[in-house]
């Protein structure tokens, strides 16, 4: 690997040039366009499995995971560059995936040698799809209180409750999820379980939202086998790697509101809303609000790439992912919402053809859930309020 | 380039912080408010600002600066906000100090030197009505002999009356609006015609409104070319855009400081008040605007110190971000402060006053996020 972060430049764009199909450097448009990989996955067409293959064989789906685990093993200023050349080229995401950005932060920091090998590669490949259980009808905010069992049957757990707001987990190959194996022990009486969705006792029913769609479900265990080496950290210390997988779920979502890209508000809707004379929108009142969110959405973005310098070099306070979580989510509603204003009526349609189903009217309803999923906005401010600010009682 | 401060930057950091808290803390603004000062800022601080290097922080070393940029003057300038330092130095060391670097010749070797051992004042004279609007300079400059004659006013000039000498932003063609024909000249304090009217404004400081009655200058008073006088303007406006926006964030920050200090001290019902939640999410909304607002400063001094295409945009969006921010941070801090807030003994009033200048200086928020519109191409 080049020292050289210019020689190292000049390496990326090269590869990318040859081997980035000209369909994955369109934006996504539909939720088939987003490549979420695993066992049952059907690639939409051959450029989205080109592509992944691509990048999963140079190590480019994890490109700061160590090479030993699918990674390309790349320096977080290697990251940057290689993440600014895709954006460069509007390069789609090769893989999108819970085992990525959830699972393989936890396995990494917590995981001995035997399990990162065992399951990290088959997630930089796409190959397994995991989705997180975390949540439960009666834990949303208070998720420490959730009451999923897992009772000791010597060489497995046996256990039995529900999940909720899994997301994907129809189509998810296996899942992480929070058990409680101590009744007694509040925090301290928590496990951090994988294992097979197709596992007997398993089973799923989607959520019908308000966008029409159903992305997350409920999760049933009913005396579902789990032995007793399916789990990350220790035994009852589960809590600790949920805190942890907590910030990089927030550092995730908290990129939403950015995108990956420079695009303008006000300049993607120039056309619908139509220009004056002076080359202005026409909507006066419009024209000021997406000029003050696209100055919000700039400034965050260099938001975002200090706290990426900070987080990756240790720098940043612990719990400052809460405060990206935070203003990240809140400019993706804001986004959302001018995006239906810029759109007019034609935003409204639910499931004409024009309307690509209603693409716009369900993507600014699921926006809805971005402060709510991952801890709501209140919960952030709160730890900000608690463990950044060191305000009393809180 | 990362986004945070590199050793270097944080030794300068170490060494500012201190020096200024120490030397002009909140109570030197006061007792130069106090005392009805007729400068506007202490001669004498700003005599060890030369000596710790810092008023040739971006003079070349050729000329007897530190060589630095905007991201080292921009910490300066953060610690010049948290103590509501009366200063010179943004007009003179941060704008100044880029028009004459981009002009070069003459007036560039005459005054870089100066400046850095302390020994010039540059005000800024560009606009001329209250809402800032630098294209519509219309101050007149007519040929005459070997030279030119300037004929007009303008507004807004902090430390016009006792500056050393002027940068006028002057129209030598075109029309009011046009960016071309315009012309900017380096007029020395004294020169026959021109007289200075110092008004003290909200925060205390001193601004002049400039008139300027066939004041006579040489052919190498401009800087930069006639009728070019924009690519002069051009960096000193993102200067001090810039530069202001990082006074802000430091204005913004030492606000919150002061406030969440109270919230751990003041006690109502029986309970600190920052116990309330109430208090607290608002609290937590301003320190995430205040980051945010931090983080759009250092990149746009990053990418200005790079020479990068994209300054003009952030540069503006850091200005309109800084504004809003430390504009929250001011008035949650007199509102969370309740009734002492309102009073001019305690000092976050001070703050909400400077900010309110700053805020003004060099277009405001709604000139700025109008101004990332158009940038945009909308």
């Amino acid at each position: 690997m080049s020292e050289n972060l210019d020689d190292f430049r000049a390496e990326v764009r090269a590869w990318l040039a040859a081997n980035c199909p000209d369909e994955m450097r369109k934006p996504a448009n539909e939720e088939g366009d987003i490549c979420w990989g695993g066992r049952n996955w059907v690639f939409k067409n051959d450029a989205q499995r080109d592509w992944l293959h691509a990048c999963a064989a140079k190590g480019y789906t994890v490109p700061d995971w160590p090479k030993a685990y699918g990674g390309a093993g790349l320096s977080a200023q290697q990251t940057k560059v290689f993440r600014s050349e895709m954006a460069r080229i509007g390069a789609r995401a090769p893989l999108s995936s819970f085992g990525i950005w959830m699972l393989g932060p936890a396995l990494l920091h917590f995981g001995t040698e035997e399990q990162k090998l065992h399951y990290l590669p088959p997630i930089a490949r796409g190959e397994i799809r995991w989705c997180q259980g975390y949540s439960e009808p009666g834990s949303g905010s208070d998720l420490v209180s959730l009451q999923s069992f897992g009772e000791d049957k010597g060489d497995h757990w046996q256990v039995n409750g529900s999940k909720i707001w899994t997301s994907y987990a129809d189509k998810a190959d296996w899942i992480f999820a929070l058990i409680r194996t101590d009744k007694a022990n509040k925090y301290q009486g928590i496990t951090f379980m994988l294992f097979d969705m197709a596992s007997p006792g398993v089973s799923t029913k989607p959520i019908l939202l308000i966008s029409g769609n159903s992305p997350f479900c409920e999760t049933f265990f009913d005396n579902v086998a789990v032995p007793k080496t399916q789990f990350i950290g220790e035994v009852n210390r589960g809590w600790d790697v949920a805190k942890y997988l907590l910030g990089h779920e927030r550092e995730m979502i908290s990129g939403g509101g950015a995108g990956g890209d420079m695009v303008s508000i006000g300049a993607l809707y120039a056309q619908v809303i139509g220009k004056n004379a002076a080359g202005e929108l026409d909507d006066p009142v419009l024209r000021a609000e997406m000029a003050a969110f696209d100055t919000d959405v700039f400034a965050f973005r260099a938001m975002g790439e200090r706290f990426m310098d900070m987080w990756k070099t240790g720098r940043a306070h612990p719990a400052s992912s809460n405060m990206m979580k935070y203003a990240g989510t809140e400019l993706n509603k804001r986004r959302h919402e001018l995006v239906m204003s810029g759109a007019g009526s034609a935003g409204l349609e639910w499931d004409s053809a024009e309307s690509r189903g209603g693409s716009k009217p369900r993507g600014w309803l699921r926006t809805k859930a971005n402060s709510i999923e991952g801890g709501t906005s209140e919960v952030m401010l709160n730890v900000i309020a608690k463990r950044i600010l060191d305000l009393p009682g809180a | 380039m990362p986004l945070y401060h590199n050793d270097e930057q944080a030794m300068l950091r170490d060494s500012a912080a201190p020096f200024i808290a120490d030397a002009a803390p909140v109570s030197h603004l006061r007792s130069l408010r106090d005392s009805g000062d007729a400068t506007g800022f202490s001669r004498d601080l700003w005599k060890q600002f030369a000596e710790m290097g810092f008023a040739g922080i971006l003079v070349g070393e050729e000329y007897g600066g530190m060589g630095l940029g905007h991201a080292e003057a921009g910490i300066v300038l953060e610690e010049i906000g948290r103590n509501l330092t009366p200063s010179p130095f943004l007009s003179t060391s941060v704008a100044a100090v880029s028009a004459l670097k981009a002009a070069g010749g003459a007036q560039a070797a005459q005054w870089l030197p100066r400046v850095a051992t302390g020994d010039a004042i540059i005000a800024i004279a560009i606009d001329e009505k209250p809402r800032h609007g630098p294209e519509g300079s219309a101050l007149a400059a007519t040929r005459a002999g070997n030279g030119f004659k300037l004929n007009g006013q303008k507004c807004f000039v902090l430390s016009g009356h006792v500056a050393d000498m002027l940068l006028v932003l002057a129209r030598t063609g075109g029309s009011a609006g046009d960016k071309d024909g315009l012309t900017l000249f380096a007029v020395p304090q004294g020169a026959a015609g021109l007289n200075a009217d110092p008004r003290r404004l909200v925060d205390a400081s001193l601004a002049a409104h400039m008139r300027f009655d066939d004041v006579t200058v040489d052919a190498d008073a401009v800087v930069g070319e006639v009728d070019a006088g924009w690519d002069a303007v051009k960096p000193l406006l993102a200067a001090a855009r810039t530069g202001a926006a990082a006074e802000m964030v430091g204005v913004g920050q030492g606000a919150m400081d002061l406030t969440m200090d109270y919230l751990k001290q003041r006690k109502q019902f029986g309970r600190l008040i920052g116990e309330f939640q109430a208090l607290q999410h608002r609290a937590a909304h301003l320190y995430s605007e205040m980051e945010i607002a931090r983080a759009s400063v250092m990149k746009a001094q990053q990418l200005l110190d790079e020479g990068d295409s994209g300054a003009e945009l952030m540069v503006s969006v850091a200005k309109a971000k800084a504004g809003r921010a430390t504009n929250l941070a001011v008035r949650e801090g007199v509102q969370m402060h309740g009734g002492i807030g309102m009073t001019d003994e305690y000092d976050i009033g001070l703050y909400m006053k400077r900010d309110r200048a700053l805020a003004e200086y060099m277009g405001d928020v709604h000139y700025h996020i109008d101004r990332v519109a158009r940038l945009n191409g909308y």
